[in-house]
This record gives structure tokens, sequence and C-alpha cells, in this order.
């Protein structure tokens, strides 16, 4: 057997190899099942690979602040990209809303018919939602129990996760009978995984506009700035509407 | 230093989960340090792993397996429920039976360590002046392990202290009840208020170092033994 067949192939590899560029993604923790499926797309089109960190948009802000390697961030918010922005510590004009989020109030118990009045009758010990300091899903879960006068009704119940995914595990967990999520932790394919779930009319809180921006050092970087585009193209947007995000314009 | 009125609430939830913690600890880790430094059962190798499984896993594993066992489905979730007490998960009394779970290795190990460092020769001559068990126990066994003792309730205290990974699964920050110090830190740190932080923060390292200064000065002067295991004096 000759050599030269493997020393081709080994050559060949190398060469992809080096085409292939890294991006590293710090994310909300409530966008991160969307960047999953984003990333693997992207993926498979360009040959690059994608690295998720997924975290609390605090966290990954002060991760960034001290230096983190990462190209793009998605937070969950508005503020903490434009302090970014503020900070220098951005490509300029690189900002953008990529998604609004939905709240949805939400149990594991499958067959309830769910309404705004769903709170005021049901019976529950716990109610989930994520820290109103630290979580915009949070702080809208209060303005809507606030606009259905259950504010001080539900206030002893209520029990609060760090960010959305933790609010998420303590209704999955059944420690919770009931939680305010984002309709992405549920949503499979457009449709509800499992449970029961009252869909909060947008209206009923302020949009839960969440944004994103290239960071410093992806100012020289073409596969992060390829990515960044390709979630702003039709196809990026047709997967964050899956998981039932509005995508702006 | 700037302590806002929820900040010393937390203060003072810490120092009586701690407080609580610790003298649950050595009512149970007395008992089971006794039988592991006297018995020659084949149990001893796999109960001695047990109690040390806190030291080496990560804190999100015990409070992910807490979560779920102590949940409306769980075993001890269900235990709870059919003895009236409801659930654990987001309760005081939760905090403790995890973090009594959680600080075991720190308090069992001293004082075990203190035992068997006595050796069997004060027993036996207790013994031959017709000390009966219990009397052993009390007259003899306790009194020389106390540096062991020592050791284990300042060790189980400061540990409790600065448990995070494990509450934050499944306390639920709520205020009074189960938002501890280091949870109060996170939420700063995560809304950007630094120097609040750094007030909590800057607290939490002066108080621990003391309490290990003082650990280590007490094990100097032969107050307190080594705590970890195998580092006999």
């Amino acid at each position: 057997m000759s050599l030269r067949p493997i020393l081709t192939m080994l050559l060949l590899s190398i060469a992809s190899a080096s085409q292939a560029e890294q991006v590293y993604v710090a994310v909300a923790a409530n966008f991160s099942a969307p960047m999953k499926q984003l990333a693997e797309l992207f993926e498979q089109q360009t040959g690059h690979q994608v690295h998720i960190s997924a975290g609390a948009s605090g966290k990954l802000f002060a991760q960034i602040q001290q230096g983190a390697p990462f190209q793009l961030f998605f937070s969950a918010d508005q503020t903490k990209p434009a302090t970014l922005e503020s900070l220098g510590l951005t490509v300029p004009d690189s900002r953008f809303t990529y998604a609004i989020g939905t709240l949805a109030l939400w149990t594991p118990t499958p067959g309830l018919e769910m309404t705004a009045a769903t709170l005021k009758t049901a019976e529950f010990n716990h109610l989930a939602l994520a820290n109103p300091k630290l979580a915009p899903y949070g702080s809208a879960a209060i303005v809507v129990l606030d606009q259905l006068n259950l504010v001080r009704q539900t206030q002893r119940k209520w029990v609060m996760g760090e960010n959305i995914s933790q609010t998420y595990q303590f209704v999955s967990t059944g420690n919770a009978e009931f939680g305010f999520v984002s309709l992405s932790q549920i949503l499979f394919n457009g449709k509800v995984k499992e449970g029961s779930v009252w869909v909060v009319p947008q209206h009923m809180y302020p949009e839960i506009r969440q944004d994103a921006v290239l960071l410093k050092s992806a100012a020289q970087h073409p596969a992060a700035n390829d990515f960044l585009a390709f979630i702003r193209s039709a196809d990026g947007a047709g997967v964050i509407q899956q998981y039932g995000y509005i995508t702006p314009e | 230093m700037i302590l806002s009125e929820a900040d010393i609430s937390t203060l003072w939830l810490t120092l009586r989960l701690a407080s609580v913690v610790t003298l649950i600890l050595l009512l149970i880790g007395t008992p089971l340090a006794w039988w592991l430094s006297q018995t020659s059962s084949r149990l001893k190798a796999p109960i001695s792993a047990l109690v040390s499984l806190p030291l080496v896993l990560p804190p999100t594993v015990i409070g992910f397996y807490l979560l779920l066992a102590m949940g409306p489905n769980g075993w001890l979730g269900q235990l709870t429920q059919s003895i009236g007490l409801g659930t654990l998960p987001f309760t005081f009394w939760g905090l403790v039976v995890a973090s009594v779970f959680y600080s075991l290795p720190f308090v069992v190990q001293p004082i075990q360590n203190a035992m068997e460092a006595m050796g069997s020769r004060p027993l036996e001559v207790a013994a031959t002046l017709r000390a009966g068990p219990v009397d052993r126990f009390f007259t003899v066994t306790l009194p020389l392990a106390r540096p062991g003792f020592l050791t284990a309730a300042v060790l189980g205290f400061a540990h409790t202290l600065g448990e995070f990974g494990v509450v934050l699964m499944i306390g639920g920050n709520i205020p009074n009840e189960t938002r501890v110090v280091s949870v109060q830190i996170y939420d700063h740190v995560e809304s950007l208020n630094y120097a609040q932080a750094h007030s909590l923060a800057g607290l939490m390292v002066a108080t621990s170092f003391v309490i290990l200064l003082t650990l280590y000065l007490l094990q100097a002067r032969g107050k307190a033994v080594p705590s970890l295991v195998g580092s006999k004096r």
C-alpha cells in the first residue's frame, strides 16, 4: 500500500481545518436553544465552528468587560449591549435587536385551560419567576401580575430563579406549580413540548427587546461577521420565530 | 462600607443557617465519626466515600439532585409530604437539610481523625477501671477528642457560610428565608451593583479569614486538629 493517498488525505484535512474559523458567542440563557440551531445551520453552510457560552446576561457582561474572548454578545436586554458600546468595547454601529421575547405562564400539568384568570382561581404553593432585578422576563412578569391585581395575593408564593433557565427548572421539576417563562423554552418546532400554557398578550407588558453586539475583537473576524449576517437573514429570522420570538421589522 | 437593610438581613439569615447546621452536624457527625473510627466493618469504606462525596462533587450536582429528590415527585419530597411537612425546596429548613449533607465531611473527618489519633489504649485502661461503654465515651473519648470537635465546628460553620451553588439551585431567592449572603452578592454582581457587591464580598473574605486564622492558631497550640483525612499529628 502506498503512502500517497494517506498523505493526500492528511494534507486535505489540514487545508480544510485552516479555512474553518472559530466563532465564540456569549448568549443569554433564554436564547440558547435557538442559538444552538442557528449555529448548526451556519456550521453546515460554511464549515466554520461556533462555540456557544450560555448564561445570565449580567455574568456574561462582567466577563466581557474583563476581556473574555467572545466575538458576539446576545443579551437578554438592551442596556447591557448599550453599556458595552458606551465603554468602547464593541464594533461601532453593530448593535441591533435580534429578537423580541414572549412571556408565557406555564405548568407541566397537561390539559389545563389556561387564561389570565388561571392564577386567580388555581390552587398552588409556588409561582416561579425570574428575578426582576436581573432578568427582563422577571420584570415583565411583575408588570403582568400588577395588571391582574395579583401582586399582593401571590407575592408570598414567589420563588425566583437567577435567570429564566433556572425559573424553567423550578417548574419543570414540579417544585413550583406555575411559572413565568420565556415561550422559547417550551416550544419545539413551533409546538408546546409539554404541559399547559397561557401566552401572555404582548400588550400587557413592555416589549422584551433583546439586543446583540459585535465585540471589538470581531472587527477583523470575517466568520463572526458572516454569522451575524446569517442571523439577520430571512433563514435566521425563520429559526428565531420558530421558538416563539418576534423578529423586528 | 455600604450595607443596605436587605444586605444585613441576608447576613443574619446566613449566620442563623450556619449556626443551626453546625449544631445538627455535631449531633449527627459525632456518632458517625465514632463508628467510623472504631469499626472494621466492610461498610466502612463505602460509608466513608459517601460522607466525602461533597468534597469532590460540584455543588450544582448536589443542588440538582436535591431539587429533584426534595420535589413533590422525589423520594424525599414524598416522605416530607406524607408526614405533613410539605416540600423542602424554597424553605429555610430545605437549606438546612442541604447544608448538613454538603458540610458533612468537614465535620466528620476532624472528629474521626481525633478519635483515631487517640488510639485504643485510654479506652482499655478505662475498661480495666470498670467504666462501661457509655461512661467511657463521655468521660474518655469526648474529652480526648475535643481538639477534633473544635476543628469540626469551625470548619462546618465556615463552609456553610460560604455555600452558594446548592442554595442557588434549591433556594428560590426568598428574602429572610433562603436569600443568603452569597446569593445576595451574586445578585449585586449580576445587576451591576459592583460597589454593594464589594461591601458584602469584602466582609465575607475578612470573616472567613479571621475564622480560619483562629483555627490555625489553635492548631499550632495543639488545641485543634488538622482537618484532612490521613493528616494525623
